[in-house]
């Protein structure tokens, strides 16, 4: 048995002895994965589709801002590059058809006036109480960073060909998941009072009502108005808004990978030049002076 | 080890320089001349590697500060800002997080080279606690760093890893007060972690300068352990360390960049990504990869106490290996018993990092005490015992002899996995 052999062994036993205990607590999990979408914004050269951000916008004004904040978010990133794609004279239409409160005036008063490109998405509730009461209990979450702050389990091996495969999108595969995961409860299952049993969230019992059917939100470019189409368009549109520079981070990281990878080959030829003599000829090398090595 | 060739600047201000202030000998001798053992593989380039990420942590974190508002009610969203915002500031950001990341996975290699080739024996002991001492304040700088931008996962690893002083006796809980500025994590603690995280690189860069300063008394081991003896064991540190160095260096950026541009968040926890709540726990805390593996040894251990002298020893432990290894060869290559015994060590050590990433129940608990065994037993039985009984095979008679006998591929990278 020669020394990789032994390390390959070595790995084996290890793995032997660890593996049935951890089979057993894998069983405890019973949660189901979200199935995997098709995201145009996936992949190394994966960018947004500004159409898709468009109606994934559309979907979140007229169905989940009735509950859910988007706090992080300004008028004014609709119209940035790598966004949905908007001129500043939509987004700024856009932003002057919400209230905002603003103020103090000279009266020490707050006001309401129209959103201005510079304004941010006002909040459907005046705070997380007031949000509260009005949901059953349940708080809303904010959907700046929704997309980013969702995730599921992947587990051993899956996690480690993520890294590989760039699979970055759990956040938006689990919103989508939830929102075509709502299913009348098995029989058996109780839920809590206002409850609904959705296949896709941990524990099942979501305080979220069903938020969209099929055909609930009108399509003008010819998208099917399906509610799984939905999900992935309002997915997209939030993996926008928890992540506005993902374009110019991908456009920026190929350049820069064209550039490690142009240095990183001369830096090898540069060491082979070098070092050929030591290795092959050093006979030819320079004298060098001589050395105390005081251990010698 | 003192190089006999003298600087003789040649332009006639280096020369006035020179009579004042010699840092052009400096150089000279420490980076140019400084001979080096000719037969060094790829994994001593950890060392320059460390020092440029010490270095880009510096700099990406001190931008960031610019920008960062170190208040419980603004601190998220200031790195929100940062993220939307600043020009580049998510190029900032993602470098800066990753980089803590990266600068762990170059450490990680830098120890585990130490560890197989010897480097730790005498010689060498001081350089060696220098770099535990060096590892240490790296893990108390990353912890403060992943508090600041006070998210779930940072509010929660921040009190459970503060609460773990509480399981000191007598003093354990006055500790935690204090550590805490209060009586719960807040916003003193945020303000104190911030200032530490700024002031620690500081700290790690001064502490750099010894262990470099160390290096060049006591000379870089090597990959057969034997000593330089002649001008044929060595080459100069300028051209090729420098050449070889950069090599590996573009090699490990390419790593680097494939993480901050296209799987920034892959090391991180999505839970992060929400607001910091104290009156809602994540359903797991789990702290960041590299400290994984002392994590599982702190849960692998029913009593508290036992668990975070368990925790601290195995970190504070390896200070100690120049004397817990008996044996007086220092190459793994020619130790073929300690050289198994430590590849198993490897193992399990990313075995804890895994169980560490867990939820401590079941089997879990139960494989991440049998590694949490093998981790002690490891350093306080089979290595102090190795030395006594393992037969080793003979060494060469010089680092040239030993480079001539295994051809010219020596320098290989595959040469530690041989």
């Amino acid at each position: 048995m020669d020394a990789r052999h032994k390390f390959a062994f070595a790995v084996a036993v290890t793995a032997l002895l660890a593996g049935p205990a951890m089979r057993g607590a894998l069983a405890q999990e019973q949660e189901v994965p979200p199935p995997r979408q098709h995201w145009s914004f996936a992949g190394p050269f994966g960018l947004y589709d500004p159409q898709q951000l468009q109606r994934g916008f559309k979907i979140y004004r007229q169905v989940c801002s009735s509950c859910h904040s988007l706090k992080l978010v300004a008028f004014r990133n609709l119209a940035d590059a790598g966004g949905p794609g908007f001129t500043e004279a939509q987004a700024a239409a856009i932003a002057a058809s919400f209230k905002v409160t603003a103020g103090p005036n000279d009266q020490g008063e707050m006001f309401q006036r129209d959103g201005v490109l510079a304004d941010y998405f006002p909040s459907p509730f005046a705070n997380d109480q007031a949000a509260r009461n009005a949901n059953g209990g349940a708080l809303p979450p904010d959907m700046s960073d929704l997309a980013k702050a969702r995730s599921y389990e992947r587990g051993f091996p899956w996690f480690i060909f993520d890294a590989f495969t760039q699979y970055q999108e759990e956040g938006p595969d689990y919103i989508h998941a939830i929102l075509n995961g709502y299913e009348q409860a098995p029989a058996g299952v109780s839920l809590p009072p206002g409850a609904q049993y959705n296949k896709y969230f941990p524990g099942h019992a979501i305080g979220m009502p069903q938020p969209l059917t099929d055909g609930q939100v009108e399509y003008t470019d010819g998208t099917p108005a399906t509610l799984d189409q939905y999900g992935r368009d309002v997915a997209a549109f939030l993996a926008w808004a928890s992540e506005p520079k993902l374009d110019e981070r991908k456009r920026l990281g190929f350049q820069v990978f064209v550039f490690l990878i142009v240095l990183t080959g001369l830096l090898y030829f540069t060491k082979k030049r070098v070092w050929h003599d030591v290795l092959h000829h050093p006979e030819l090398l320079e004298p060098r002076p001589p050395t105390e090595y005081p251990r010698a | 080890m003192n190089a006999h060739s003298v600087y003789k600047p040649q332009s006639r201000f280096m020369q006035w320089m020179e009579r004042r202030l010699p840092i052009g000998g400096l150089v000279y001798s420490s980076f140019i001349v400084y001979p080096t053992p000719r037969n060094l593989n790829y994994w001593w380039t950890f060392g320059g590697i460390l020092s440029f990420m010490l270095a880009v942590q510096i700099v990406t974190g001190i931008v960031l500060a610019m920008h960062y508002t170190a208040n419980v009610n603004l601190a998220f969203d200031s790195v929100e800002t940062i993220m939307r915002d600043v020009n580049y500031g998510w190029l900032l950001r993602y470098i800066h997080a990753n980089g803590a990341a990266f600068f762990f996975v170059a450490v990680y290699a830098h120890i585990a080279r130490g560890m197989y080739y010897g480097s730790y024996k005498d010689p060498r002991e001081v350089l060696w606690i220098l770099g535990v001492i060096l590892f240490l304040l790296m893990v108390v700088t990353g912890f403060m760093g992943y508090v600041l931008p006070w998210g779930q996962m940072s509010f929660w690893a921040a009190t459970v890893i503060t609460n773990l002083f509480s399981a000191l006796p007598w003093v354990g809980d006055p500790i935690v007060t204090w550590l805490w500025g209060g009586y719960a994590v807040g916003n003193p603690t945020l303000n104190r972690f911030y200032s530490l995280h700024y002031l620690l690189p500081f700290v790690i860069a001064g502490v750099v300068v010894l262990h470099i300063w160390a290096l060049h008394m006591v000379g870089q081991n090597n990959p057969t352990g034997v000593e330089p003896k002649t001008e044929k064991d060595t080459v100069a540190f300028t051209p090729y360390a420098t050449a070889k160095d950069g090599f590996f260096l573009g090699v490990f950026l390419l790593f680097f960049a494939w993480f901050v541009f296209y799987i920034p968040n892959y090391l991180g926890h999505s839970d992060n990504y929400i607001p910091a709540n104290p009156g809602q726990t994540p359903m797991h805390i789990v702290p960041e990869w590299y400290y994984l593996p002392f994590y599982a040894i702190l849960r692998a251990i029913p009593n508290k106490l036992l668990g975070v002298v368990a925790l601290g020893g195995s970190i504070i432990l390896l200070a100690f290996l120049p004397w817990l290894d008996t044996s007086r060869v220092r190459s793994a290559k020619y130790r073929p018993l300690y050289r198994q015994f430590l590849l198993v060590f490897f193992i399990v050590v990313i075995g804890l990092g895994y169980l560490g990433s867990q939820p401590p129940e079941g089997g879990y608990v139960i494989a991440a005490r049998f590694l949490t065994a093998y981790y002690f037993v490891f350093l306080l039985i089979i290595l102090p015992l190795l030395g006594l009984f393992e037969t080793t095979k003979p060494l060469p008679n010089s680092i040239s002899e030993a480079v001539l006998r295994e051809g010219l591929g020596a320098s290989a990278p595959s040469d530690a996995g041989r």
